[in-house]
């Protein structure tokens, strides 16, 4: 099937299966491989991507759900500066391994563009769908809270 | 709640980075999605590979049927019988083969493997591979296994005379902890690609390039030159990653052979938690004499633990748990026996803390028993029998330096406000039961570890690895094994040869992981990347830093002993005289390649008898102690953390925002093992292999947490750092058991401290 996405922005044109999986898209037609697959069953939250501004696991849908959506990758949030949150997980310490990093950013820019308060319990319940084993969460939460206060 | 507010010293080209933080190198393209993972990778032409499993625990193969009727063009099948060299996975003993070739040990155990183009394709086929196995009956309980891999005895005084000793109590327990999962977020991936040579280069997520160098030219009978392995950005690995993708290489190598193609294998979710290595299950049996004031006098341990179907890692394994059995306590009198048996389940290895979260839980959840059943406050009964400069451990080893037990412990009783709450537990649990605040008791628990650095025994004597550097024409090279899978080894090791050559640290670069191109540092475990090879790595640099004084003296007609190097300047009696680049690029022209490599030594006086199993197990120890504060709700038998307070002392923090993130990171691990991380096995089978069943803390399962670092260098560590890596994986499950029991007055002997153990222990009479 043919369909359209705005992928990052630009409108591309796809002939595609439309139960494929959105997150093989990227990956494999669009080679936007920034978006990880860490599970394959909406439980770790690496394949996460805004749709229409709200984030999903790119695993969970079938591209034919996003035809005519907008999708936002890890590679669509920067161009050439990185932003005030990938600056603070570089500097507070919020990337290990780095598997599970492009998807706590997306989740973690998706809490930040909502403009709600980062408070410790707001930042948590907003990456509680993303599963980190190297961090242990706390510098993820301060990389979060340290780039609320700079970009506030 | 943090002890102080995330604080980034930015590198300042000019100064030492060295106990500061600067941003990790990886960092930038870690965070962009840029950083090129193995399934990020494309190989042109390259097939899928899949593994056909045994299905039964334990049994004879009778055949292995490829179904006529299907379409098998296209797609390339390997059974043993294509394998050119030794069948088997190449470790510390020959019994594991690479594919089944008549019995299988484990539900899980490879026969047969298939790569395709298509991943459909490669499904179907699976589906028409017909392995006939007459079954025979398994072993699934590690207490009724008569197959011993490995056993050992520490012995010290006489205990005897101890438990004969009326004026003694006798305090006995039996613990229990299962297996844990590493879940590491990227599953084990392997790129296979076959050369003209008829040698084989393997890209892969790894901790320990050289086991599959050398494990592959047996299975593939081809040389040293024939073989190249390339780490690539590692998704975590735990120990996960430490010996299973020996497996997973040699598998995609013998597929890309048969193919002439290369040849990707990515475990899906499931196959890899089924099928890969866990912390190995034990019970362990604690038997204790101690005077009526807490003082301890002798020990009687005894550890059985679950080494699954063959050898693998578990004679080290229960080797480090054996000899941390003890904890970080004074045992004038003491046996301590360990056995690593046989069952036919997978095989389980390394996870951080290699042994040590199963005995130390053990040993600490003791202590809580022998301060209950004496009625003394657990901390004071630590405190009395902490070890310190001077005390001797079990294996006769004396402590000499950098032994900060009682300093940890303070520093968490301290920030925890642990007397205070315990006072007010203990009040609480006084109300009667039926009022409403009694329904949920607060506690607070704490605990105290230790991890010996590097390997154990003669492990580093008989490794001798070697790591070094190469003069560039910008700056230096860094060569190493030693691999960065999260925990910042690229960062450091260029922090540690930045300071020693004196250049900023954007003049270090590190070499791709390529074993064709670097030296054997040795694998990346045993909390042993930062001082052993950190440390080789600082001496090859001071190395490097000489022969260039040397020259810039002849070249600048200076003393040599005057010439030195700051912020990447080479200057001589306050003079500067040429920048460090110029001056590589000068030698480099004139005088060749200068590469730098140096070989660990064991510092004097660290000797260990592997027969007798005695002597310095270890070089040095890091210590830990960790309080915990928490709620059980009395109704659903819920925990609920409050707060986690834990001081490490591991010598010194090279890179502190990096040490707090492995202290962070292992905490909440071992939060996972205390209160969550649970297999259950059925006829051998494992039930829970998704993360949807086997459930990892969230961000929303975390306490507020104190870390707390101590400093107390260790004279022969790069800049006093010891090791750190596991340290934190062993204290916080027995601190949670003690807050349990501060809270509800019963001690949980098993792990996980489950809403259902919860209840059965408030139920039990
Ligand atoms: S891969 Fe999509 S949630 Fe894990
Ligand atoms: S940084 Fe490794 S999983 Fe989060």
């Amino acid at each position: 099937m043919r369909l359209e996405l705005r992928i990052n922005g630009s409108v591309r044109s796809l002939e595609v299966e439309p139960l494929k999986r959105l997150l093989d898209v990227l990956r494999e037609d669009l080679i936007l491989t920034g978006t990880k697959e860490g599970c394959g069953e909406g439980e770790c939250g690496a394949c996460a991507v805004l749709l229409d501004g709200q984030l999903v696991n790119s695993c969970l849908v079938a591209v034919c759900q996003a035809a005519g959506a907008s999708v936002v990758t890890i590679e669509g949030l920067s161009s050439s500066a990185l932003t005030p949150l990938q600056r603070s997980f570089v500097e507070c310490g919020g990337a290990q391994c780095g598997i599970c990093t492009p998807g706590m950013i997306v989740a973690g820019q998706c809490f930040l563009d909502s403009g709600a308060a980062a408070t410790d319990e707001a930042v948590r319940e907003a990456i509680a769908g993303n599963l980190c084993r190297c961090t242990g969460y706390t510098k993820i939460v301060e990389s979060i809270q340290h780039a609320a206060r700079e970009t506030r | 709640m943090f002890d102080k507010p995330p604080t980034m010293k930015h590198a300042d080209n000019s100064k030492s980075t060295v106990g500061h933080s600067p941003p990790r190198k990886d960092g930038p393209d870690k965070v962009t999605g840029r950083a090129r993972y193995l399934d990020d990778l494309a190989f042109p032409g390259q097939l899928w590979g899949r593994t056909v499993r045994s299905q039964v625990p334990h049994g004879r193969i009778r055949s292995i049927e490829f179904d006529p009727r299907f379409d098998w063009s296209g797609i390339v099948r390997v059974t043993a019988a294509d394998i050119p060299g030794d069948n088997i996975v190449q470790l510390i003993e020959d019994d594991q083969p690479m594919l089944a070739h008549d019995m299988v040990k484990h539900r899980e155990e490879p026969i047969a493997l298939l790569a395709c183009a298509d991943r459909e394709r490669l499904e179907e086929a699976l589906l028409h591979v017909d392995v006939k196995i007459d079954p025979l009956p398994p072993v699934l309980d590690l207490l009724l296994s008569t197959h011993v891999f490995k056993s050992y005895r520490i012995e010290a005084g006489d205990i005897k005379p101890a438990f004969a000793d009326s004026s003694l109590r006798v305090v006995e327990g039996i613990y229990r902890v299962g297996h844990q999962e590493q879940m590491y977020i990227e599953p084990n991936a392997i790129c296979a690609v076959p050369r003209e040579d008829f040698g084989v280069t393997i890209y892969g997520s790894m901790q320990c390039p050289f086991y599959i160098h050398r494990g592959l030219q047996r299975l593939l009978k081809i040389n040293d030159s024939q073989i190249a392995v390339i780490q690539v950005v590692t998704g975590g690995g735990f120990g996960g990653k430490e010996d299973y993708p020996t497996v997973l290489a040699g598998h995609a190598a013998l597929l890309a052979r048969k193919a002439g193609k290369p040849v990707k294998m990515i475990y899906k979710r499931e196959e890899d938690v089924a099928a890969t290595t866990k912390r190995h299950p034990a019970v362990l049996r604690y038997r204790t004499a101690v005077k009526p004031d807490g003082e301890f006098v002798a020990c009687e341990i005894d550890v059985v633990m679950d080494g699954g179907a063959y050898v693998t890692l578990s004679p080290v394994v229960a080797s480090r748990g054996v000899l941390h059995a003890s904890g970080a306590y004074r045992w004038p009198h003491a046996r301590i026996d360990c056995r690593v048996v046989q069952t036919h389940t997978p095989p389980n290895g390394a996870f951080r803390g290699f042994g040590v979260p199963q005995t130390l839980f053990g040993c600490e959840a003791h202590v809580e028993k022998i301060a209950l059943e004496l009625g003394l406050d657990p901390l004071l009964v630590r405190r009395k029998n902490a070890l310190v400069v001077g005390d001797v451990m079990p294996t006769g080893q004396r402590l000499t330096e950098s032994v900060s037990a009682l300093p940890v412990l303070e520093a968490v009783a301290a920030r925890s406000g642990y007397a205070a709450k315990r006072e007010a537990a203990m009040e609480a649990a006084r109300l009667p039961a039926g009022s409403a605040r009694a329904r949920k008791r607060r506690g607070i628990g704490l605990s105290l570890a230790l991890h010996g650095a590097g390997f154990t025994g003669s492990g580093e004597a008989h490794l001798k690895s070697r790591a070094g550097l190469e003069l560039t024409a910008s700056g230096a090279r860094v060569l190493s094994a030693s691999t960065d899978i999260g925990q910042g080894t690229i960062t450091v090791f260029s922090q540690l040869a930045a300071e020693a050559l004196g250049v900023p640290l954007s003049m270090i670069e590190v070499a791709v992981n390529d074993t064709s191109r670097v030296p054997d540092s040795g694998p990346t475990v045993a909390s042993r990347t930062t001082m052993v090879v950190g440390g080789t790595i600082a001496r090859a640099a001071e190395a490097m830093a000489r022969v260039l004084q040397g020259y810039v003296a002849q070249t600048h007609a200076v003393p040599a002993g005057e010439v030195c190097c700051v912020g990447g300047i080479f200057a001589a009696r306050g003079r500067s005289l040429a920048p460090f680049e110029s001056i590589a690029r000068r030698y480099l022209d004139e005088r060749g390649p200068l590469v730098c490599i140096e070989q660990y030594e064991l510092p004097p006086g660290v000797q260990w008898d592997d027969a007798a199993y005695r002597g310095s197990a270890y070089p040095c120890y890091a210590w830990a102690a960790t309080a915990v504060e928490l709620e059980v709700d009395l109704d659903t038998y819920e925990i609920k953390l409050l707060d986690l307070v834990t001081a490490s002392e591991f010598g010194k923090a090279i890179h502190p925002v990096l040490a707090e993130g492995q202290i962070e990171g292992g905490t909440v691990q071992a939060l996972g093992y205390a209160l969550l991380e649970e297999h259950i096995y059925v006829d051998g089978r494992l039930l829970n292999t998704r993360m949807q069943n086997y459930i990892i803390p969230t961000a929303l399962d975390v306490p507020p947490m104190t870390t707390l670092i101590l400093e107390n260098p260790y004279s022969r560590g790069p800049h006093g750092a010891k090791g750190l890596g596991e340290l934190p994986m062993d204290g916080p499950a027995p601190a949670v058991a003690a807050a349990v029991l501060s809270a509800i007055g019963k001690l949980i002997p098993d792990l996980p401290i489950s809403p259902e153990r919860v209840m059965k222990a408030l139920h039990a009479a």
